[in-house]
């Protein structure tokens, strides 16, 4: 199958162009340079993130101060959420995988504004470097949580103006990608691929895209907004001034929950890409996949409220935001559907980023029937900012979309790098993070419902026991990603070979060479296929 | 700058249609960011009708007129800068655009003095004064302040645009041929007239 | 998307839009002064409506680009009119 892929090009990491070093980097308007930028930056935040959750459970090991004051708790916390989600998980895979990818994948050479991308870029590590210098000046890191809600972010003496400013630029950097990304799919399709010609990858960025571009500015504003109201006094969700908190808290949400799906869309696209590869099947309802694509995008816009149930919403407000909120259920389970269908009587190939997507699979499935719970008005009443909460996201954020993001870089990595990490060390990798990840987080659940509220600092002795195991899967969890992340490094000093279809793929990216030739195609090619049609080349 | 890497292909093709869309998707982006700020707006005019009511008797109506009339005329102006050049003639074209940035100063100008008149009076975000009144006169006046100031910021960003868009033609890099620049200026600029043409009747026409 | 030869609009109706603009402005002052109830707001915003119409369908040439073009507007439109619905049903009841 490789046989007629022709090494004489030089790849984008060899390609020498008016700047060497780092600078033929951070100047390189390629978008596969742009990705690897991206996807460098991610990973670091991830372990800085990481490491700020480790020692949160390590404070919450026993009842009473352990290793740090209350108000670092609290300071420590809300950084562990900024960074994670604005840092790591929002852009996600769009920024690095979408990057990469979505130009290959539809036939393209580059996005549409090669140098727009790179801004987004440096927006982003400015973002990052306004949310750092938040932490160390002033008063202070804030200690709101990574939600911001008024009033407190307007009372506390903590650095929230700069942290939330950094925040607002942030958004800004994602706003453009996304921007970027639908003009690209609307205009440098290669020549026959109509939109139902697009692998569903592109079709995940697309409605992430759209998302990014639709909710980003409403919280831009918030945050604006709530710098306003503690530089200028205005009051906007000031109740002393006649604001009202909960305001602030519907547009924060109309925001952050759509957040979510920045998060996750890409996530299911990426999965739905490696088990259609490894099943060696076409993909089971290519359209309904597709549409499902779009719908979550939309209603996903629409159930904000869900987040809100105890704030003191109206009655009638309650109830449309839960209908809409298991109207949701309907796109998703159309996803997870259609994936099992397709491996049903597939050949399938059992390789590391198989497993990746079936823990994913995993987690995924408990993290959204936890949903479920929490999406009820009548139940959620009960475990609201309990344990049980913190259990949930962090099964579809970090179980979610983080192990996607680790299945499609085990997925692409050949392909990125044109090598080949060892895979049994990283299907090992896998276990250990698979058995930490649950010991960490499943013991949430049951703390939540026992009463345990989150983001505190104490808790009573009865929680003891659980938190104990919670904190030891902390370990297992750390360990595992090591294990994982080392076994990637050390493949990277590997010599390189010449694996351009390592997993037998049929989507665009692997009929070019590993890694990518600059301009990623030698021709533009012609598409008179579907994406996963099983063609002979 | 752009051959750093490479010569993309994305560089060497015009695509009008790819830049036009680029713009149209950030002007979607605009429209949300004010959007928050109108449900902002709603929300807090629906729990204080009465203090939104007098409180706009505070603004003058003759003011707010004129300045929507201002900006109606320099949208038009712009948009018939874009005909100009699509004829051919560059010295209307830029005719036009100085009229557009001519009109969009005095709305500044208008605004500084209408501001100035406010401040004078005392009623500022934050004032001593505004925050003796009640919560709806807060609101409103935090409201006005934030969103006329937030639309003034993109009369400004929309001058510099279109005052880059005028040296450009002149100097013939935007040309019958390729003017897309012109084009999404002319949508920008469009986009500051749309976001008035509601802030007008939401200020200073509350019955 | 075609990429057809542009639409060039003339200079006489831009102006033409631009007169019809401009009387609608007047309109909607005049109404404030007429006592209508709770009709003045909804007039307000109907004439405002109008002409952010107008504006996007002339002046920002909606009529004759690519249909893509009024199509993602009309939808971002929507979905921001929903929005609004949706975050009344807790202002109303409340």
């Amino acid at each position: 199958m490789t046989g007629n892929i022709i090494h004489h090009q030089p790849s984008y990491l060899e390609y020498q162009g008016r700047y060497k070093g780092l600078l033929g980097w951070i100047l390189s308007t390629d978008h596969k340079r742009i990705a690897l930028l991206y996807l460098y930056s991610q990973l670091a935040f991830f372990f800085a993130g990481m490491i700020m959750g480790v020692f949160m459970r390590l404070e919450l090991i026993a009842p009473g101060r352990q290793i740090m004051d209350p108000a670092t708790y609290n300071a420590l916390f809300t950084m562990h959420g900024l960074t994670m989600i604005f840092l790591f998980i929002i852009p996600g895979l769009a920024a690095s995988f979408g990057n990469f990818f979505l130009p290959i994948l539809i036939g393209a050479k580059d996005v549409a504004f090669p140098k727009l991308n790179l801004f987004s870029w440096y927006l982003f590590v400015g973002g990052a470097l306004i949310v750092l210098i938040g932490m160390f000046t002033g008063d202070g890191p804030p200690d709101t949580g990574w939600t911001f809600y008024a009033p407190y972010s307007l009372r506390t003496n903590t650095n929230v103006v700069v942290t939330v400013f950094g925040a607002f630029v942030l958004g800004f950097s994602s706003v453009l990608t996304g921007l970027n990304f639908i003009v690209t799919i609307h205009r440098m399709r290669a020549p026959g691929m109509g939109f139902f010609r697009m692998p569903l990858f592109i079709w995940a960025m697309y409605g992430t895209a759209w998302i990014q571009l639709l909710a980003t500015p409403v919280v831009g504003i918030t945050f604006i907004m709530v710098i306003a109201d503690r530089l200028l006094g205005i009051g906007f969700f000031d109740p002393a001034k006649g604001g009202d908190p909960i305001l602030y808290q519907h547009l924060f949400w109309i925001y952050s929950h759509p957040a979510v799906y920045i998060m996750i869309l890409p996530a299911m696209g990426a999965i739905t890409e490696i088990i259609t590869t490894f099943s060696n099947r076409v993909v089971f309802g290519y359209k309904a996949i597709a549409m499902s694509s779009l719908a979550i995008a939309f209603v996903g816009y629409l159930v904000w409220g869900h987040h809100m149930f105890t704030s003191g919403m109206s009655e009638t407000a309650r109830w449309v935001f839960s209908l809409l909120t298991f109207l949701v259920a309907i796109p998703s389970a159309i996803k997870v559907f259609n994936w099992s269908a397709t491996l049903y009587k597939g050949s399938i190939n059992l390789q590391p980023p198989f497993w990746w997507a079936m823990a994913f699979i995993f987690v995924f499935m408990i993290g959204g029937l936890t949903g479920l719970v929490l999406g009820s008005v009548a139940t959620d009443v009960h475990v609201h900012d309990t344990m049980f909460v913190v259990a949930h996201f962090h099964y579809i954020v970090f179980g979610g979309a983080g192990l996607a993001f680790f299945a499609a870089l085990h997925y692409w990595y050949p392909k990125m790098f044109g090598k080949m990490y060892n895979k049994r060390v990283s299907n090992i990798g896998l276990l250990v993070v698979f058995i930490g990840f649950n010991t960490l987080y499943f013991p949430m659940f049951i703390l939540g419902i026992m009463g345990m509220p989150r983001r505190y600092y104490d808790y009573l002795p009865e929680f003891t026991f659980l938190n104990q195991i919670s904190t030891v899967g902390s370990w297992i969890l750390v360990t595992g990603m090591i294990i994982v992340v080392t076994n990637l490094l050390r493949a990277k000093k590997m010599a390189p070979e010449f694996i351009d279809n390592p997993w037998g793929g049929r989507t665009l990216e692997w009929k070019i060479q590993s890694p990518p030739p600059l301009e990623n195609f030698e021709e533009i090619p012609v598409i008179d296929h579907g994406p996963y049609d099983l063609v002979k080349d | 700058m752009e051959q750093n890497t490479t010569t993309h292909t994305a560089h060497e093709n015009y695509d009008p249609i790819s830049s036009k869309l680029g713009m149209w998707l950030f002007i979607f982006t605009e429209l949300l960011l004010f959007g928050a700020l109108f449900i902002v707006y709603s929300v807090y005019r629906y729990r204080n009708p009465v203090a939104f009511h007098l409180a706009h008797h505070e603004l003058s109506i003759t003011i707010g007129f004129i300045n929507t009339v201002i900006l109606l005329i320099s949208s038009a102006t712009v948009a018939m800068s874009i005909t100009a050049m699509q004829k051919g003639d560059k010295k209307a074209t830029l005719i036009f655009l100085a009229i557009t940035l001519l009109l969009a100063t005095i709305f500044l100008i208008n605004k500084y003095f209408e501001w100035g008149a406010k401040i004078h009076h005392g009623i500022y975000p934050g004032s001593e004064f505004l925050l003796s009144l009640s919560h709806g006169d807060i609101l409103f006046f935090g409201l006005y302040f934030f969103m006329t100031g937030l639309h003034a910021i993109h009369i400004i960003v929309g001058m510099v645009l279109l005052t880059i868009v005028f040296f450009r033609v002149r100097n013939g890099r935007i040309n019958p041929d390729r003017y897309s620049f012109l084009e999404n200026g002319g949508l920008y600029w469009h986009l500051v007239d749309l976001i008035w043409i509601f802030l007008f009747p939401l200020f200073y026409l509350i019955h | 998307m075609s990429e057809l030869k542009p639409h060039i609009s003339s200079y006489g109706s831009h102006l033409f839009v631009l007169a019809c603009l401009i009387t609608l402005t007047g309109i909607t002052v005049a109404i404030t002064s007429v006592q209508l109830g709770a009709f003045n707001t909804t007039a307000a915003m109907m004439i405002a409506s109008t002409k952010a119409a107008i504006v996007l369908i002339y002046f920002m040439h909606l009529k004759f680009d690519d249909k893509i073009f009024r199509f993602m507007v009309t939808l971002v439109l929507a979905i921001y009119a929903i929005v609004i619905v949706i975050t009344f049903f807790d202002y109303l009841y409340r």
